[in-house]
């Protein structure tokens, strides 16, 4: 459903992506993976159009994908930023009702149910500013959103950054979840191990495009693979 | 001293005056909210306004108070366009230069009604101006009676915009969580012309309030702003509630001073508080603490 060739993008002059290739398939779990300023975060805001494509294509669905952000949108291409980027001046319910601000308008209010049940939390806090929530509150409130405009494919930046383990589990369970009802998903993680359990392919991004992709079971079997990486991720800490 | 009837009277006419004060303020204060700038034009503009006013009335006898809806509507697309193919343009995401952009919008506009009008001062003929109510011991004055309401009820509007309707939610997403608004498929440079627009569009209301009791110059407008800024300063930089609120504080405050320390110091007590604030609540009576 999202074909990558050779995409090259960045800030101004600056290239951080460089003749990247990447495929999801409808309804798999693709996982993105390198360690920290590799350009992960750069990929996703280009695939959502908060950044140009400077060389290559991206076609989503068999069509090409370009234009502003909003366009994007309503594509279906939903992206869940890395830092939640919540409205934090707004209650609970208004962050959720501002996901369907363009795309699944006229279900709002059933998809705003489907969230209450999703995420029970939600529903008790839902006059609260969203400021005030707890870490794991805001990443939650910051997936609703997203789902709220009905995605075909769900780009996940960081979901499980800064939570607790216990609540780590909580949302690879939900990612599982969402997968388990059709939910394309694209996951860029940290979570090694974890994410290539949930996922079906990854790509191991280094140098701005990819070094390494496969099967995910294959790539969490391949030694070189996991220290290369975990050893960058060690040495970052 | 001054009996109680006299001191109650002032207070009420400065209260009267003050919610028109707010209306001005309130664009003023909408637009830092959401796009982080000050926009020098809005006294110019109030200014354009209320020559429109004055010339609908005088040139084509139409009643001040049946302007107010057009003219709102012309100058939000006024405003609209401004923002969207002007200032934004223009200030490339420095705030700096949307400074010198709105700044130079207003020497320009105020040049421009100088060459047409030059400095004479023009007011309303007729006498709508001296229409008073008696309200218990209290003489008010209509027009400005009229003012107040028109006022509180374009308040109303404003905040049911902001808390009920859609674009009312994105423009508070886009004030705080830009990144996130354009994720959640909210068009940035829209909604900032819309807000601009809607800034103006106060304006317009406000001109329309204001002629029957006072005069048009070139520069009139700059008057108001400086008193709408006091009051965006005190009800805190951005909050709606605020810029109320503080617009009836000033009101009161101007109108007593007047009473108490003659007219032309009247305005001396709004600078004072102005000072005040800074001293004492630099983020204002609503503001969020930076
Ligand atoms: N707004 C920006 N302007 C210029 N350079 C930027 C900007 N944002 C990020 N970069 C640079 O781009 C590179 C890639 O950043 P990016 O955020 O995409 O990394 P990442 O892979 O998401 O890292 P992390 O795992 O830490 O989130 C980094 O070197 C970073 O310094
Ligand atoms: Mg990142």
């Amino acid at each position: 459903m999202l074909e990558v060739r050779g995409l090259s993008a960045g800030y101004g002059p600056t290239q951080i992506i460089r003749g990247l290739d990447l495929d999801v398939a409808p309804g798999k779990i693709v996982a993105v993976l390198g360690a920290n300023g590799v350009g992960k975060t750069t990929l996703n805001k280009t695939l959502s159009g908060l950044l140009p494509i400077q060389a290559g294509d991206i076609r989503f669905e068999g069509q090409p994908l370009g234009g502003d952000a909003a366009d994007i949108l309503e594509r279906g291409l939903v992206h869940v930023p890395e830092g939640r980027k919540i409205f934090p001046n707004m209650t609970v319910r208004e962050n959720l009702e501002l996901g369907s601000y363009r795309r699944a308008k006229v279900r709002r209010a059933a998809n705003l149910e489907k969230m209450f049940v999703q995420f029970p939390r939600l529903r008790e806090r839902s006059t609260q500013r969203a400021g005030t929530l707890s870490g794991g509150e805001q990443q939650m409130l910051a997936i609703g959103r997203g789902l709220m405009a009905e995605p075909r494919l769900l780009i996940l930046d960081e979901p499980s950054l800064g939570l607790s383990p216990l609540l780590v589990e909580e949302m690879f369970a939900l990612i599982r979840r969402l997968n388990a009802e059709g939910q394309a998903i694209l996951l860029v993680e940290q979570n090694v191990v974890q994410s290539l359990e949930v996922a079906d392919t990854a790509y191991i991004i280094e140098n701005g495009s990819c070094s390494l992709s496969g099967p995910a079971s294959e790539l969490a079997g391949n030694p070189a693979v996991l220290s290369a990486y975990l050893g960058l991720e060690i040495g970052d800490a | 001293m001054y009996s109680p009837a006299i001191i109650a009277e002032a207070m009420v006419n400065g209260l009267l005056t003050g919610a028109v004060y707010a209306l001005v303020a309130l664009g003023l204060t909408l637009v830092y909210g959401v796009l982080h700038i000050i926009n020098f034009a809005h006294g110019a503009l109030l200014t354009c306004a209320m020559f429109a006013v004055w010339g609908l009335s005088e040139g084509l006898g139409v009643n001040v108070y049946f302007t107010i809806v057009p003219l709102a509507v012309v100058m939000f697309g006024v405003g609209y366009a401004l923002q969207y193919w002007l200032i934004g343009p223009a200030s490339r995401g420095e705030d700096s230069n949307t400074l010198l952009v709105t700044l130079g919008l207003s020497i320009a506009i105020e040049n421009a009604l100088l060459a047409v009008f030059h400095s004479d001062t023009r007011t309303l003929s007729g006498d709508a101006a001296f229409d008073v109510v008696e309200l218990g011991p209290m003489l008010l004055s209509r027009p400005r009676l009229i003012g107040f309401g028109v006022s509180l009820l374009v308040a109303l509007v404003l905040w049911l915009l902001l808390t009920r309707t859609d674009a009312g939610k994105a423009m508070r997403a886009v004030a705080k969580e830009p990144m996130g608004a354009r994720l959640a498929g909210i068009d940035v440079r829209h909604i900032f012309a819309l807000t601009f627009g809607i800034g103006c569009a106060c304006l317009a209301v406000a001109a329309g309030l204001l002629l029957p009791t006072f005069y048009v110059t070139p520069r009139v407008g700059n008057a108001f702003v400086l008193v709408a800024f006091t009051i965006v300063v005190l009800g805190g930089m951005g909050s709606v509630p605020g810029a109320l609120i503080g617009g009836l504080l000033i009101g009161m405050v101007e109108s007593l001073g007047g009473l108490l320390f003659g007219e032309s110091l009247g305005q001396g007590g709004i600078f004072v508080i102005f000072i005040l604030v800074l001293l004492l609540r630099p983020q204002g009576l609503f503001g969020a603490r930076a």
